[in-house]
C-alpha cells in the first residue's frame, strides 16, 4: 500500500536553469559534484533524474558517474521522499539502549517499513548508522531536529508535531 | 571589551539543545534583564561538558558553580538568588550520579572533570566557540605566531619529538606523516582534517568541532605551513549540521581577522580552509575513500601504496589528520615536545579523549592521560553501568575494535596495552546479549560496506547470514568455524580497514563468550532473553 517509488509529494518540476545556475555557482570542476548535489537535493527535496542529467552536462561528467555518486551517499536519494524523513538510529550504542523498541513504536504509528514512505507522503522512515550522539541513546532524527534518550511512549507526541505543521 | 562581574556558560551542545538548553538561555536572559543586570552579567553560549545525561547544564563563573537538570522554570531562582544575593541554589546544583549525596559545587572538583587531563577539550564548554576573540583570549592562534618564528623543518621536528600519534584510530606518527609530505614531490600540497567521525560509539570530533573549532583551524594552518601546503579541507560527516555551522563561523572570522587568507601575521604564507560536507558514508573516513569523495566521486577506497604524503588529493602529496590529533597540534607547538612528552606512558604519550557509552551511567566525551586503567575510565569517571550490574563485555573503539571483559578492566589505556582505538568505549552490562550484539555490528558493517572489493562485500554479508541464523534460533555449532574462517580471510584480503576489522569484534567475543555463544547453537537458547524475544523479526537495513 505504501509507496516505495512513485511520487508522494508534487514533485517542482525540474527547473533546467536553477540547476545550471546551481552548478555555475559552484563552479563546474568535478571536485564540486557533492557541494552541488546538497544543493539540488536540498532545493528538490530528492535529486531529479532530470536534474542529474543536467548537472552530468554542465559538469562534463558522464551521467553515470553521476548517478554512480548520488546512489552512493545515504543523504542522497534519487527517488521523492516524503515531507518529513525519520532516520533512526540503529547502531550499536543505540541499538543496547533500545532503538528497536523505537522502530516497533514508529512502525506502529506510521504502519511503515524502514525504506517507505506514508500513503500520504507525510513521512519517511529510514535506518541510518550512527549519529555521533550515543551520550543521549537511543536517537532519531526528523529532518534537520534530532531527539534523544528516547522511550517508545514519546513517538507519538513527537510525530505529532510535524502532522501539525501541516495544519 | 566590557568586564561583567558573572559570566554564565550554558552548554548548547546538541544534547542538551535536544533537553531544551534554548528555552532555559531565553529564560536566563530574559530574568536578567528583567533584573537590570544585562551590564554586568553575561550568557554565553558553550561546547559540551561532558555532562549530557544531566542537561540543561550552565556554569556560573567565576565560581564556577554546575547547575544541571534545569527548567526554563529555574531560571529566576538562579537569577535571585545566586546573581543578586549570592546564594547557591543547592537544589539545582550538579550531582554526580556516582555520588548523589555529595553535590558538586565547582566544576574542577567534579568527579567526571577532577580526573581528566584536558588539552584538547581544554576549551570545551569554557568559551563560546562562536567567537574568535574568546579562543585568542585564552592563547589562541599564539601558537600560530610561534611557529611562523620558528622554520617548517623545525616544526615538524617538535611534532616527531612530541611522539604525537593519529588520534582516528590507526595511531600512525603525525610528524612522520607530515615530513613524509614536506619531502614529496608535486603540487598543490593539501592538508586534510578528518572529520568524517562514523565508527559506532565515537563522537569525541563532533565535541570538539562544536565546543572549539578555531582548535582546528589553528592546527591546520600550522600543519600547512609544516609541509608547504596552501589549501586545507575539513571533510565533515554530512550528519554533523552544528559542526558545519559552528567550523563555517570560524573559518569567516579567522578570514576576516587575518588569520586565513594571504601572508598571515605578515608571514609572508598563506593558507585557506574549506569546510566540505561529507553526504553519509561510514568509508569515507578511511582516508584514501576520503579523498575520492573530495574529487567528487563515490567514496571507495583504493589500494595502499601509494599513500596520501607522497599521492593524495588530485595526486599530489596530502596530509590527513584526525580532528583530535589536530587540535592536540598548537598546545604542543606552544607547550613544547617535552612538555608533551610528560605526559601519559613510556610509549603513549598525551592524552585520550574516550567516550564511553552504551549501558554506563554517566556517557560523555572525557578526555585522560594514556595509562589509566579501564576500570578507573568506567567505574571512577563514568560511574559503573546504568543498572549497577556488573559491565559484561566493552567494544574499545567500537565495532571495529576488540571485545573485552571483566578481566581486561585493569588494563591499560596504551598504545602496548590496550589501545582505544578513536575511543569509543560502547559498554553493555550483564543483562545483554553478546551473539545480539555482534549481529548489530555486523549488520553495520553490510549496510556501510562500500561494495567494491569482494571480500568485504561478499564476506560481511556472509557472516552478517550466520550471525542471522545464530540469533533467530536456528544456527549450529559447527558454524563457528565458517564463520572464524570468514573473519580472517576478510582480514588479510580486504581492501581497506572497514572489511580488515569487521571480524574482530566477533572473534574476540567468541573467546570470551564461548558458553553464551554455544547456548544460542547447540540449545538455541538465549541465556539473557534477547535473542529470543526476537521471535525471528530483526531490524534490517532497508
Amino acid at each position: 500500500m505504501k509507496n516505495r517509488e512513485t511520487t508522494v509529494k508534487s514533485a517542482p518540476r525540474v527547473n533546467v536553469a536553477n540547476i545550471k545556475a546551481i552548478v555555475a555557482k559552484h563552479n563546474a570542476l568535478r571536485g564540486n559534484l557533492l557541494p552541488v548535489l546538497h544543493e539540488v537535493q536540498a532545493e528538490y527535496g530528492y535529486l531529479p533524474k532530470e536534474a542529474l542529467a543536467t548537472i552530468a552536462t554542465e559538469m562534463n561528467i558522464p551521467l553515470s558517474e553521476v548517478y554512480g555518486t548520488a546512489t552512493f551517499y545515504s543523504l542522497f536519494s534519487t527517488s521523492p521522499l516524503g515531507r518529513h524523513v525519520i532516520r533512526l538510529c540503529n547502531s550499536a550504542p543505540c541499538h543496547i539502549e533500545g532503538s528497536r523498541a523505537i522502530l516497533q513504536a514508529i512502525k506502529e504509528e506510521l504502519d511503515l517499513e524502514p525504506g517507505e514512505t506514508t500513503e500520504d507522503g507525510q513521512f519517511s522512515l529510514q535506518l541510518t548508522s550512527c549519529l555521533g550522539l550515543c551520550g543521549v541513546a537511543p536517537v532519531i532524527m526528523v529532518d534537520d531536529d534530532v531527539y534523544g534518550n528516547l522511550t517508545p511512549e514519546m513517538i507519538p507526541e513527537i510525530l505529532a508535531k510535524y502532522r501539525q505543521e501541516e495544519g | 571589551m566590557r568586564f561583567y562581574r558573572s559570566h554564565i556558560l550554558v552548554c548548547n551542545a546538541t544534547p542538551c539543545v535536544l533537553k531544551g538548553s534554548r528555552a532555559v538561555q531565553a529564560a536566563l536572559t530574559e530574568e536578567i534583564e528583567r533584573n537590570g543586570l544585562e551590564q554586568e552579567i553575561k550568557v554565553v553560549e558553550t561546547g559540551c561538558l561532558g555532562l549530557s545525561e544531566c542537561g540543561p547544564i550552565i556554569v556560573v563563573y567565576p565560581e564556577g558553580t554546575i547547575y544541571a537538570n534545569l527548567t526554563p522554570q529555574d531560571a529566576s531562582e538562579i537569577v535571585r538568588e545566586h546573581l543578586l544575593k549570592g546564594k547557591i541554589v543547592e537544589r539545582l546544583l550538579y550531582r554526580a550520579p556516582q555520588a548523589a549525596r555529595m553535590p558538586s559545587v565547582a566544576l574542577p572538583e567534579s568527579p567526571v572533570l577532577a580526573r581528566q587531563q584536558r588539552i584538547v577539550l581544554r576549551n570545551v564548554g569554557l568559551i563560546d566557540p562562536t567567537s574568535i576573540e574568546e579562543y585568542v583570549a585564552s592563547n589562541g592562534y599564539e601558537a600560530l605566531g610561534k611557529a611562523f618564528s620558528m622554520s617548517p623543518e623545525q616544526v615538524i621536528d617538535e611534532i616527531k619529538r612530541s611522539n604525537l600519534r593519529g588520534r582516528g584510530g590507526a595511531a600512525f606518527p603525525t610528524g612522520i606523516k607530515w615530513e613524509a609530505a614536506r619531502n614529496a614531490s608535486g603540487e598543490p600540497k593539501t592538508v586534510i582534517c578528518n572529520a568524517d567521525e562514523g565508527e559506532p560509539g565515537n563522537f569525541k570530533d563532533r565535541i570538539i568541532m562544536e565546543g572549539d573549532p578555531h582548535s582546528v583551524v589553528e592546527a591546520m594552518v600550522i600543519a600547512g605551513y609544516a609541509v608547504g601546503a596552501h589549501k586545507g579541507y575539513i571533510y565533515v560527516r554530512g550528519e554533523y549540521k552544528q559542526a558545519i555551522n559552528k567550523l563555517n563561523k570560524a573559518v569567516t572570522d579567522a578570514k576576516s581577522k587575518g588569520l586565513l587568507g594571504e601572508d598571515i601575521l605578515g608571514s609572508g604564507f598563506g593558507f585557506d580552509i574549506e569546510v566540505f560536507r561529507g553526504a553519509g558514508a561510514y568509508v569515507c573516513g578511511e582516508e584514501t575513500a576520503l579523498i575520492e569523495s573530495l574529487e567528487g566521486r563515490r567514496g571507495e577506497s583504493m589500494v595502499k601504496p601509494p599513500y596520501p604524503p607522497t599521492h593524495g588529493l588530485w595526486g599530489a602529496p596530502t596530509v590527513i589528520n584526525n580532528v583530535e590529533t589536530l587540535a592536540n597540534v598548537p598546545q604542543i607547538i606552544l607547550n613544547g615536545s617535552d612538555w608533551y612528552n610528560s605526559i601519559g606512558t613510556e610509549r603513549s604519550k598525551g592524552t585520550k579523549v574516550l567516550t564511553p557509552c552504551g549501558d554506563v551511567l554517566q556517557p560523555g566525551a572525557i578526555e585522560v592521560p594514556f595509562g589509566i586503567t579501564m576500570r578507573e575510565v568506567l567505574y571512577e569517571i563514568a560511574g559503573g553501568t546504568k543498572s549497577g550490574k556488573e559491565i559484561k563485555a566493552v567494544l574499545v573503539g567500537g565495532p571495529s575494535g576488540v571485545c573485552v571483559g571483566r578481566e581486561s578492566l585493569d588494563r591499560r589505556f596504551a598504545y602496548e596495552d590496550l589501545s582505544p582505538g578513536a575511543g569509543a568505549l560502547i559498554v553493555i552490562d550483564e543483562d545483554k546479549c553478546i551473539v545480539d550484539l555482534i549481529h548489530n555490528c555486523l549488520e553495520f558493517f553490510v549496510h556501510e560496506s562500500c561494495g567494491q572489493c569482494v571480500p568485504c562485500r561478499e564476506g560481511t554479508k556472509r557472516m552478517l547470514d550466520i550471525a542471522d541464523r545464530w540469533v533467530s534460533g536456528e544456527g549450529k555449532p559447527e558454524e563457528v568455524r565458517l564463520m572464524q574462517e570468514l573473519a580472517k580471510n576478510l582480514a588479510v584480503s580486504s581492501r581497506c580497514g572497514l572489511g580488515q576489522f569487521a571480524g574482530t569484534a566477533f572473534v574476540t567475543s567468541y573467546n570470551l563468550f564461548e558458553d553464551e555463544y554455544h547456548a544460542h547453537l547447540a540449545e538455541h537458547e538465549c541465556p539473557t532473553n534477547i535473542c529470543a524475544m526476537r521471535n525471528g523479526r530483526r531490524m534490517s537495513n532497508g
